[in-house]
C-alpha cells in the first residue's frame, strides 16, 4: 500500500512540525494567549477591588458588626487554625461530603442506568422518583436524626440524597440519549446483552454521569454543610452557625471562605477525572 | 455457485405516523456463495433497507430473507456491515474500533494475534501512523477506512456495504477499490455493496442489480463478465465496459426525474 502511505493525508502525525513557523506565528494562537492573559488579570483585578471595597466600607459606610471585613475574616482564619478548631471540623466536612457523594452517585447511576436500559421499569418507576424528587429535602433531615442519630451516618445519607437526583436523571439521559444504530452495529458483530452494556451504554453514559457528577459535588458538600448545622457537633456547618450563635461575624465569614475553598478543591478534582475519562471528545475551547 | 443470500418476495412499508412509506416492492434475488455483488438504484430506493434485511436488523413485511437457506429471525451474525452513516465509537481510538468485534461475544483471541490482526487491517486501509487517534480527530474518509478494517478484521463469511467509499475522493476510492478487490479475490467471501457509481459497480462487481425508484423493485440485472484479477485503474477502459455501463445506465435513466442524482 505505498500508495496509500505516500498520501499528503497521511503522514505521521505531526512530530515534524514542532519547529514549523505556523506554531510561532499563527495569529489564532497568538490572540489566544492574549486572551488567556487578560481573563488572568481582569479577574484578579475584580477580587484585589472587591476586597478593597469591602476593607474601605467595613465600619465607614456600614458597621463591622454586620459585614466583618477582609482583615477580620484573616485574624478569624488564624485564630481557628491556632485554636486547633479548623483542620477537624475541614476534616469531617470533607470525609462526609466524599462519602455522601460516593453513595449518592454509585446509587444514582445504578437507578439510571437500569432505567436506561429499560425503558418498560423506568415508565413503571416515574412517578414515584417524580414525587421523592420534589420533596424539600431538609425536612427530611429531623427524620434522618430520629433514625440515624446525630453522627455521621445522618451528614452521608443527606449528602447521598442531594446527590442521587442529578446523577440518576444525567445517568438516566445519557442511557437514553444512546445511539441505537451503534447498539445495532455491535449487535450484527455478534455482541450479547452484557457486551451492549459495557461497549456502548456505560462509555455513552459517561458524558452525561460526569455532567451531573459536577453538578452534585457542590450539593454533596451542601448536604454536608446544612445536616452539620441541624446536629451542632462537628465540621465547617458547625463552625458556620457557633460562629453566628456568638455574633462573630468574621468567624462566620471565614468558615464559609473555607467550605467555598472547599467546594472548589472538590470540583476541580471531579473535572480533572473527567477530562480523564471522557478524553475521546474534541476540546471544546 | 449455491445461494448464500436469498430474497423471496420480499415488501417492506415503512410507518411514519398516518403516512406509509412503500420501501421495497416484491424484491426476489439471489446472491451466491463467493459472489460480489453491486447494487445501483436513485436514492431513497430501498438500497440500505435490503442490507438492514439482510443484517437482521429489520423483518421484511412480506416474503423472507434466507441466509444459507434459513429465514432471517433476529440480527444476522453471519454477517459484516458497513453502514451508510458513521458508526464508529467516539470514545475508542481507531486501533481500538478496530479490535472491537474481536472482544465480542464468545471470540477469544490471544493479545498478540489481535494486536497483529489490527495492525494488519490498519495499514490495509492506510490508517497507520492514525492508529491512537479518535474519529473525532479523523476526516470523513478517514472514519469510513477505519470502519472499512473494522467490518474486515473478524473476516465473516459476508460483506455488506452501503456505500463504503461514497464519501472519498476519486484517487482514494480507486485505491481502495483495488485493495477491496485483492483482499476479496481467492477468499471465497461473499460481498454486496451498495453504490452511486455505476463505473465503481462495473469494475468491481461479478454482477450488478439495478432497482427501481421507490417503491424499489429490481429492474435490471447485469452480469459482468470482465475477466478477473480484474485491474481497477484500467478495467474501464476494457473491451465491453462500454456497453455494460451503456445498458446499466438506460436501465438506471428510466427512473431518474430532471436533476436527481443517482
Ligand atoms: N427506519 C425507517 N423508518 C421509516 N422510514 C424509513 C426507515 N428506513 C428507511 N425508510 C424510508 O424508506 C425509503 C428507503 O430508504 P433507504 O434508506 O433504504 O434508501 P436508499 O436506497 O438507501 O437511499 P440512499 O441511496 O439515499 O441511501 C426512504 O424513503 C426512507 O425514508
Ligand atoms: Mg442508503
Amino acid at each position: 500500500m505505498t500508495e496509500i502511505a505516500a498520501r499528503p493525508e497521511t503522514p505521521a502525525p505531526a512530530k515534524d512540525g514542532a519547529d514549523d513557523e505556523v506554531f510561532l506565528v499563527d495569529p489564532s494562537i497568538r490572540a489566544r494567549r492574549r486572551e488567556n492573559i487578560l481573563v488572568a488579570v481582569v479577574r484578579v483585578a475584580i477580587a484585589v477591588v472587591g476586597l478593597l471595597a469591602w476593607e474601605f466600607a467595613s465600619g465607614r459606610i456600614i458597621s463591622e458588626f454586620w459585614i466583618s471585613s477582609p482583615s477580620a475574616v484573616w485574624a478569624a482564619l488564624v485564630r481557628f487554625v491556632e485554636n486547633g478548631q479548623l483542620m477537624p471540623a475541614v476534616q469531617a466536612t470533607v470525609v462526609e461530603t466524599a462519602v455522601g457523594f460516593v453513595v449518592g452517585a454509585v446509587a444514582g447511576m445504578l437507578v439510571g442506568l437500569v432505567f436506561g436500559i429499560s425503558p418498560l421499569v423506568a415508565r413503571i418507576l416515574d412517578p414515584y422518583f417524580t414525587a421523592l424528587n420534589s420533596i424539600p429535602r431538609v425536612a427530611l433531615i429531623p427524620l434522618f436524626i430520629l433514625w440515624f442519630g446525630i453522627g455521621f451516618e445522618t451528614k452521608v445519607v443527606f449528602a447521598a440524597t442531594l446527590v442521587f437526583f442529578p446523577v440518576m436523571l444525567n445517568t438516566f439521559a445519557g442511557a437514553r440519549d444512546v445511539d441505537r444504530d451503534l447498539i445495532d452495529v455491535i449487535r450484527v458483530m455478534g455482541a450479547t446483552r452484557l457486551d451492549a452494556v459495557r461497549r456502548i451504554f456505560v462509555p455513552s453514559a459517561l458524558v452525561w454521569v460526569f455532567a451531573g457528577l459536577r453538578m452534585s459535588v457542590p450539593f454533596a458538600l451542601i448536604g454536608a454543610v446544612i445536616a452539620e448545622m441541624f446536629t451542632s457537633n462537628a465540621g465547617l456547618g458547625y463552625l458556620i452557625s457557633i460562629s453566628a450563635n456568638q455574633y462573630d461575624t468574621g468567624g462566620s465569614f471565614a468558615a464559609l471562605l473555607v467550605t467555598t475553598v472547599l467546594g472548589l478543591l472538590l470540583t476541580f478534582v471531579v473535572s480533572v477525572l473527567e477530562r480523564r475519562a471522557l478524553r475521546w471528545r474534541p476540546a471544546v475551547d | 455457485m449455491s445461494p448464500i443470500l436469498e430474497y423471496r418476495d420480499v415488501s417492506k412499508v415503512f410507518f411514519k405516523g398516518k403516512t406509509q412509506v412503500h420501501a421495497l416492492s416484491h424484491v426476489t434475488a439471489e446472491v451466491g456463495d463467493g459472489e460480489l455483488l453491486a447494487i445501483v438504484g436513485p436514492s431513497g430506493c430501498g438500497k440500505s433497507t435490503l442490507l438492514n434485511l439482510t443484517a437482521g436488523l429489520m423483518q421484511p413485511g412480506t416474503g423472507e430473507v434466507c441466509y444459507r437457506g434459513r429465514p432471517v429471525d433476529g440480527v444476522n451474525t453471519h454477517v459484516s456491515y458497513v453502514t451508510q452513516k458513521d458508526n464508529l465509537l467516539p470514545w475508542r481510538t481507531v486501533a481500538e474500533n478496530v479490535a472491537l468485534p474481536l472482544g465480542l461475544g464468545g471470540r477469544r483471541m490471544s493479545k498478540a494475534e489481535r494486536a497483529e490482526r489490527v495492525a494488519h487491517y490498519v495499514r490495509m486501509v492506510g490508517l497507520e501512523g492514525f492508529e491512537e487517534h479518535y474519529p473525532s480527530e479523523l476526516s470523513g474518509g478517514m472514519r469510513k477506512r477505519a470502519q472499512l478494517a473494522r467490518s474486515l478484521v473478524y473476516e465473516p463469511d459476508v460483506l455488506l456495504m452501503d456505500e463504503p467509499f461514497g464519501a472519498l475522493d476519486a484517487q482514494l476510492k480507486l485505491v481502495l477499490q483495488a485493495e477491496l478487490l485483492r483482499t476479496w479475490e481467492g477468499t471465497g467471501k461473499t460481498l454486496v455493496f451498495v453504490t452511486h457509481d455505476l463505473t465503481e459497480a462495473i469494475s468491481l462487481a461479478d454482477r450488478v442489480i439495478v432497482m427501481s425508484a421507490r417503491p424499489g423493485r429490481i429492474r435490471a440485472v447485469e452480469h459482468i463478465d470482465l475477466p478477473r484479477p480484474r485491474d481497477v485503474f484500467g478495467i474501464r477502459f476494457a473491451p465491453g465496459f462500454g456497453d455494460y455501463f451503456d445498458r446499466l445506465w438506460s436501465a438506471l435513466r428510466a427512473d431518474l426525474h430532471q436533476g436527481q442524482e443517482i
